[in-house]
């Protein structure tokens, strides 16, 4: 592949341009930069990709850039990508392709609505559909996904052996044979990784208490494979979306509600182009419903410096930011303090677009993990516990605060600290 | 070039292997394809790419879920499927090997791949067994594979970090430990397409079930644990000692 190729400087004595002499003490001039050279072909195969049109909208204005989440551990941003591709760049086979987190902050301040949340998938089924070079972690996420049903290659038969510790009873729906108001899609690793388990678990604890109606798919339950999508593997993703609905159909319920913002994602946002539109709710979402009833379980202080990380699919994508706030806000004893980046201008953790995969992989070509950067951040606050309500992150920041020297502070989910707030110190 | 891809489904040891009565609980575990014969259809594609012909992959279908199995091979790369339609999930590799090596009797076959081995039959034997029922070479251990005027450039591994290199006339079977290159993925949506589009070829099993190991199982249990892994508590400092002390005493520094 040619590389990119750089404008060079030259240095003269004497600079006269428009016959103004211009010199100084070494002067330092860019030569004009012959734009002819270059051909348009690699921004079209590019801009031809169903999805990925408005890639060529780019005017090179830069305002991705400065609030691009990887750029402020690398060198990366979609105005780049686009100079990048002008030069001689061709995006389905180099490592860039794989670094964006799809967490929208770009498009949010681009005036000329470069969507790199569909140009990044369609660009990345493109070099997967041709054979091009595929993280392998990330293809074994893809594998997994196809052959468990969930991207961490646990046994499908094992989904719902956390409800034997939850320390309430959990309703499978299909034991249930009835009707309910609330049908709760867990989520893959809050079905089988440790500390998601511990939030499922909180949840469980905490709708009980509400007196909520609800039940859960059990073994039939599968991924959402959102985040499998944005990766490129649109194919799988239809696989699991087309189970999935006939899944959600053979049973009554009111509601959907979801543990995870990707999950969210999926079945709000793209399942209606597949025909299923029904309510469906982020936890936060749902429980500020409930503040009433909630306040009264919420007995025991907790008396700590709490600062929340917005996810990028529940925030950006999805509009949620003050939910997750209430219920922080509702706990006694907390103080939540906001990172500067906050809200709308909320930091990735870097576990958004199937990059939760690709973990060693994007370590070869940034500074640092954006989770660890956000630690760093959460840790500046002077918080000593960061608070999240995605499933991706509990994982990805208990590792960055130890990697970063901040082990004083503690990760949790906002159910957790809801639970641990009705039942005191266990 | 003919090239066939003998393949094993077996059960899935991502989780704890459920057992009933003396042997696996055949009903409760997930079938998966061997994961040596992931390499070994990798190899056949790369051979087929780099001279020409067909890939033909043939496996016994043990609990009538091998389809799956036989679409990603076609997916990646493979031209052909073949099923044996044998419905035992308790057939072992030796009498799989038989009904196997009467499938590729027909086919003509120039080059065989198989897996080196596979978790369920560590004897490693299935290739070797359809070399000999086929009458033709075996080698296994093998990590690379190039064909040139019907003669296969071999890279076989030893044991202690040692390979050879084999010039074998075709033809042969090979018992593949790696491919040349890690396994390619598939897409789903090629996969998908495939499942809808391809006939896959099925035929009975050979014979009667007799070719089998003639080993019946008296008991089977999970493996008892003898050791466990000694954490080593203390500052950084007190665990560092630790560890060099006990490099000293095994004599490894």
């Amino acid at each position: 592949m040619p590389g990119p190729i750089k404008a060079k400087y030259v240095e003269k004595e004497h600079a006269v341009v428009d016959g103004v002499d211009i010199s100084g003490h070494w002067n330092r001039m860019f030569e004009q930069r012959t734009i002819f050279e270059y051909t348009p072909e690699l921004i079209e195969k590019i801009a031809d990709l169903p999805n990925a049109e408005s890639f060529a909208n780019c005017y090179q204005c830069a305002k991705c850039v400065a609030v691009c989440p990887v750029d402020v551990v690398g060198n990366y941003g979609p105005r780049k990508l686009y100079r990048y591709a002008q030069t001689g760049m061709d995006l389905t086979e180099t490592p860039e392709l794989w670094l964006c987190t799809t967490c929208a902050n770009c498009l949010r301040v681009c005036p000329k609505e470069v969507n790199m949340v569909k140009i990044m998938p369609a660009a990345r089924e493109q070099a997967i559909l041709d054979g091009k070079f595929v993280p392998p972690e990330l293809q074994q996420a893809f594998e997994n996904t196809a052959k468990s049903g969930n991207p961490l290659g646990q046994p499908q038969r094992k989904r719902d052996a956390w409800i034997q510790n939850a320390g309430v009873p959990i309703p499978i729906i299909k034991d249930l044979g009835r009707p309910v108001d609330v049908l709760w899609y867990v989520g893959s690793y809050p079905s089988y990784h440790p500390r998601g388990i511990d939030a499922a678990s909180a949840a469980a604890r905490i709708f009980t208490a509400l007196g909520i109606d609800f039940a859960i798919l059990g073994k039939e339950e599968k991924d959402d494979a959102d985040s499998q999508r944005l990766a490129g593997e649109r194919g799988l993703f239809e696989m699991m979306t087309e189970y999935n609905i006939e899944t959600f159909n053979k049973y009554e319920w009111k509601e959907l509600v979801v543990t995870g913002p990707h999950e969210l994602n999926a079945f709000k946002n793209v399942y209606p182009k597949y025909g299923f539109e029904r309510p469906v709710l982020h936890y936060t979402t749902f429980l500020t419903r409930y503040l009433d009833q909630l306040k009264p379980l919420l007995k025991h202080e907790v008396n700590v410096k709490v600062t929340y990380h917005d996810p990028c699919y529940l925030g950006r994508h999805n509009g949620e930011y003050e939910a997750p706030r209430k219920l922080l806000e509702a706990i006694p004893g907390v103080e939540l303090v906001e990172m500067a980046r906050n809200r709308e201008n909320g930091y990735c953790c870097g576990g958004g677009g199937g990059v939760m995969w690709m973990d060693s992989f994007t370590q070869k070509h940034t500074k640092m993990r954006l989770s660890e950067k956000r630690a760093m951040e959460a840790a500046s606050t002077g918080a000593s516990v960061l608070a999240v309500a995605c499933p991706f992150e509990v994982s990805r920041f208990e590792d960055a605060v130890k990697s970063t020297g901040n082990e004083h502070v503690t990760v949790n989910d906002i159910l957790e600290l809801l639970d641990k707030s009705m039942r005191g110190e266990q | 070039m003919n090239i066939v891809v003998a393949i094993k489904h077996i059960p899935s040891i991502a989780d704890d292997l459920p057992v009933k009565g003396n042997n696996v609980d055949f009903d409760s575990v997930d079938f998966v394809l061997n994961e040596f014969d992931e390499q070994s259809i990798e190899q056949a594609v790369l051979v087929k790419e780099a001279v020409g012909g067909t890939v033909t992959v043939v496996g016994v279908d043990l609990i009538g879920e091998l389809d799956n199995v036989l679409h990603l091979a076609l997916a990646k790369g493979a031209d052909k499927a073949v099923k044996i339609t044998a419905d035992e999930p308790g057939a072992d590799s030796h009498m799989q090997a038989k009904w196997l090596a009467d499938a590729i009797k027909g086919m003509s076959a120039d080059i065989v791949f198989t897996g080196v081995q596979a978790s369920n039959d560590l004897d490693g034997q299935i290739g070797p067994m359809i070399a000999a029922y086929l009458d033709i070479p075996y080698i296994g251990g093998v990590s690379s594979v190039e064909v040139a005027d019907h003669t296969a450039t071999v890279n076989k591994e030893f044991a202690g970090g040692f390979g050879a290199k084999y010039a074998v006339s075709l033809p042969m079977v090979v018992g593949v430990q790696a491919a040349s290159k890690p396994p390619r993925y598939a897409p789903i949506s090629k996969v998908r397409q495939i499942a809808q589009t391809v006939t896959i070829e099925k035929i009975a099993p050979s014979g009667d079930a007799n070719a089998g190991a003639g080993l019946s199982f008296k008991k089977m249990a999970p493996p008892v644990m003898t050791g466990h892994a000694e954490m080593i508590g203390g500052s950084y400092k007190e665990v560092e000692t630790k560890i060099v002390e006990l490099l000293k005493s095994k004599g490894l520094v």
